[in-house]
């Protein structure tokens, strides 16, 4: 397979998948999580079958809750999204999904009013056990400030790894500038990131209609893994190219670059292809077995890697014979 | 050839060490190198409190701050749960500062409470006793959980608020005396010493209904109910609550910590349910094994006997990461099990490198096998460090841009590069080198041979 002679119809595929993955961005729009937005995840457990949904947001309602949404998780639980929550409204939206439990607590401690202490303790006792009809596995709540906080740390983070990146490889490529400039590898390098971060962005933005997924913290992380993930399999690649045209090729001849790169790629194939093999494999276990907090996580993760093998093999590499062309047809 | 043996045996031995350790550590219930795991998967509460230092100048916020945070921890321990946190947080990312009070409570049952605990002053009331309540009992587990106790609610309704209400606001200190209580001698009581305010106020409450009982609450439970014998006009009050000497304790320095410093509010939160973090944990710990035997399968099905070493060296990182883990210490949180596990899947990535560069150079006919490992090595090594780099430069970042449970991403991940480096140029080539031997033979360059070749065949090709 001569990835160098078919380059035009991989950077076509290339340019293909960049322009799909923004137009689904564009149409599913991303939704944001409370990370970035602020708000309340309140995810419960019923333990025996869960009421109804409409029976839950009408118990969520009566809390004095607006603006939430309910999703189902897991056999018996719920998902409950919503702007901020005060304790108070919590342990009220908690009271009253205690109540479609059907266990009335409140009828228990009213027996025990009349009684004496000993007996009061006794109550006490049963009606945490009976009590315990829906659980709280899990709150997070993220004021306002905070969420804003977290959006710019995020965008710092991201701008500070690609440039970052940016200018390692431009340092790093820095002798190998005889031929083509080593801040085209650097460009070339981020043009193949680029497509390695919308491929997973575009993946969740279906994903956000489809099962409710949001960008949170977590996504933010996994994309920039991905960005060290991927350029570190194209630095592989451009080493090769780099020592090959020290040593191998006349490289005063037309198409002594492209020759180059072309040898440089097939040499590195089978280590960028199983790399991300033990790479895929775990972040499958991840994702089959890890459970559901890491489940998105892992998920974004495959889906980049992926991504990433593509592009540093059938992206960065052309796209550097293409810029070499483009840069001999301009002298 | 044999000092190289010998340094592959004394790796060998390291690493049976190391999961010894690893092994006895965990298995040890009083171990104090067990792995530690963050609040999501132990479950627990993290709480996040803003400071609102707007009333306070420059200089007076850092101590404001620290007496924030002792005020705070003082107020945790009571809770009695274990390795609670507190630690002061700025933040100006904004552009404005802003204080924040970090509080994580492992393991809390009830976090409501525990929130009440924490952002709120005692509640020190005094109240009259309006009509014909029952005989006061005073509740006898002041500092139990069930601080809503129904029978103090129905109490309550007995009392009314005076007025002015005389609060533990007005309180300027409290102590502990015994052998002021009703009954057993040394029974403990609560000294209240009110400023000169609350002083007036009491003053006027026992001259005006003297012969009265007036009730002493905490938190909306009435602990005291003694009747008003004289007009006290000296600012002080006793409260003898039947209480136990640790609860008497308890309540002077709740007293006395009295109001924080500033007011917080919480503005971020999570908590976890002990068993969901249990399940994450599990799984986290599952996928990480099947993940090793997988790739193990896949590096010894493809790279043969340098997949063996690989995965020799694998396992000698997994083992130095749990060790590193075990002693800095770092707090494992899922997306931290997640890094781990990515981590090990990356770590092969030199290996592999080095083995494809081996193999090539097992092309070159008259090279010895010493010499053609230490070539496929010294070719591999300038790809292993640019690639490293890059992935050091991100976990980095990541590590400044993340919050306390993501951090850990950033952490295991930025870790694992580091050791996976290391660990591939030390121990896999060692390992290596002490089995390759020096002659090469066609036995060898089958067991060399990645890839779905026989030897036979790659001979031929490479020649």
């Amino acid at each position: 397979m001569n990835v160098i002679k078919y380059k035009n119809i991989f950077l076509s595929v290339g340019g293909v998948i960049i322009a799909a993955s923004i137009v689904c961005i564009a149409y599913f729009g991303l939704s944001f999580g409370i990370d970035f937005t602020g708000g309340s995840i309140l995810e419960v457990t019923f333990n025996d079958e869960r009421p109804s949904i409409e029976a839950t947001e009408d118990a969520i309602a009566a809390a004095g809750v607006t603006d939430y949404s309910v999703r189902t998780t897991g056999d018996n639980g719920f998902i409950v999204r919503s702007p901020f929550l005060e304790d108070q409204q919590r342990s009220q939206v908690m009271d009253n999904f205690e109540a479609l439990t059907g266990s009335d607590s409140s009828e228990a401690s009213s027996t025990a009013t009349t009684s004496d202490q000993v007996v009061t303790d006794e109550m006490a006792t049963t009606s945490t056990t009976t009590a315990a009809g829906v659980i709280e596995n899990r709150f997070s709540s993220i004021g306002p400030t905070v969420g804003s906080e977290l959006t710019r740390s995020a965008i710092y983070g991201i701008i500070a790894v690609v440039l970052g990146i940016i200018l390692f490889v431009t340092f790093a490529f820095r002798k190998v500038s005889e031929i083509v400039s080593s801040w085209v590898y650097g460009s070339v390098a981020i043009v193949a990131l680029i497509h390695d971060i919308l491929v997973p962005t575009a993946i969740f933005a279906i994903l956000g209609v489809t099962m409710g997924a949001q960008i949170d913290l977590l996504f933010v992380m996994a994309l920039l893994a991905i960005l060290g993930f991927s350029v570190n399999d194209t630095i592989v690649v451009f080493d090769r190219i780099r020592e090959n045209l020290q040593t191998v090729i006349d490289k005063n001849t037309d198409d002594g670059f492209a020759d180059t790169v072309g040898i440089s790629l097939t040499q590195t194939y089978a280590r960028s292809i199983n790399t991300s093999l033990t790479t895929l494999t775990v972040l499958a276990c991840l994702y089959f077995i890890g459970g559901q907090s890491t489940e998105l996580f892992s998920l974004t993760l495959l889906v980049g890697v992926i991504a990433g093998t593509y592009s540093s093999i059938f992206i960065a590499s052309p796209l550097l014979v293409k810029v070499h062309e483009w840069q001999q047809k301009g002298e | 050839m044999t000092k190289t043996r010998i340094t592959a045996a004394l790796i060998l031995v390291a690493g049976i060490l190391l999961g010894l350790f690893a092994y006895n550590t965990e298995a040890n219930p009083d171990s104090e190198y067990h792995l530690q795991y963050g609040l999501d998967l132990s479950g627990g509460a993290h709480l996040v409190y803003e400071a609102d230092v707007s009333d306070l100048t420059e200089s007076q916020i850092d101590p404001a701050m620290s007496t924030l945070r002792d005020n705070i921890e003082q107020r945790v321990n009571a809770l009695g749960v274990s390795e609670p946190l507190v630690q002061v947080e700025t933040t100006s990312i904004t552009g404005e500062t802003r204080y924040r009070l970090i509080v994580e409570l492992p393991g809390v049952q009830d976090v409501d409470e525990a929130k009440k605990m924490i952002g709120e002053a005692p509640l020190l009331e005094f109240k009259l006793r309006t009509g014909n309540g029952s005989n006061p009992t005073p509740a006898d587990d002041l500092f139990g959980t069930s601080s809503t106790s129904s029978a103090a609610t129905t109490e309550a309704d007995n009392y009314e608020s005076t007025d002015p209400q005389l609060t533990g606001r007005f309180v300027e200190s409290a102590q502990i005396q015994f052998g002021g209580g009703q009954g057993a001698t040394n029974q403990p009581v609560v000294l209240l010493n009110f400023n000169d305010e609350g002083a007036e106020i009491f003053a006027n409450i026992t001259t005006q209904y003297t012969g009265e009982v007036l009730g002493v609450f905490l938190d909306g439970r009435l602990i005291s109910s003694p009747v008003i014998q004289t007009a006290i006009t000296g600012g002080t009050a006793q409260i003898s609550g039947n209480f136990t000497t640790d609860e008497a304790l308890e309540l002077r320095d709740r007293l006395n910590l009295g109001a924080l410093p500033v007011p917080i509010e919480v503005v971020a939160e999570q908590t976890i349910g002990a068993t969901l973090g249990q399940t994450v944990k599990d799984k986290g710990i599952q996928a990480g094994i099947v993940g090793l035997i997988l790739v193990s399968l896949f590096l010894i099905g493809w790279y043969r006997l340098p997949g063996v070493v690989a995965v020799g060296a694998l396992v000698i990182y997994i083992l130095l990461m749990l060790l590193i883990f075990k002693l800095i210490p770092v707090t494992l949180t899922a997306a931290g099990i997640a890094g781990f596990i990515l981590s090990i899947g990356m770590a092969v990535d030199a290996n592999i490198l080095i083995f494809e560069r081996v193999k090539e150079e097992l092309g070159s006919p008259n090279a010895s096998m010493q010499d053609v490992i230490e070539e496929g090595f010294s070719r591999a090594w300038p790809s292993i460090r640019d690639a490293n780099i890059s992935s050091l430069i991100t976990a980095v970042i990541l590590f400044y841009i993340g919050t306390t449970l993501t951090q850990g991403f950033a952490v295991t991940f930025g870790l694992g590069v580091l050791v996976s480096m290391i660990s591939a140029i030390t121990i896999s080539r060692t390992f290596l080198l002490a089995i390759a031997g020096e002659e090469r033979t066609s036995l060898k360059h089958t067991l060399f041979a990645p890839g779905l070749r026989s030897g036979k065949e790659f001979n031929e090709h490479t020649q």
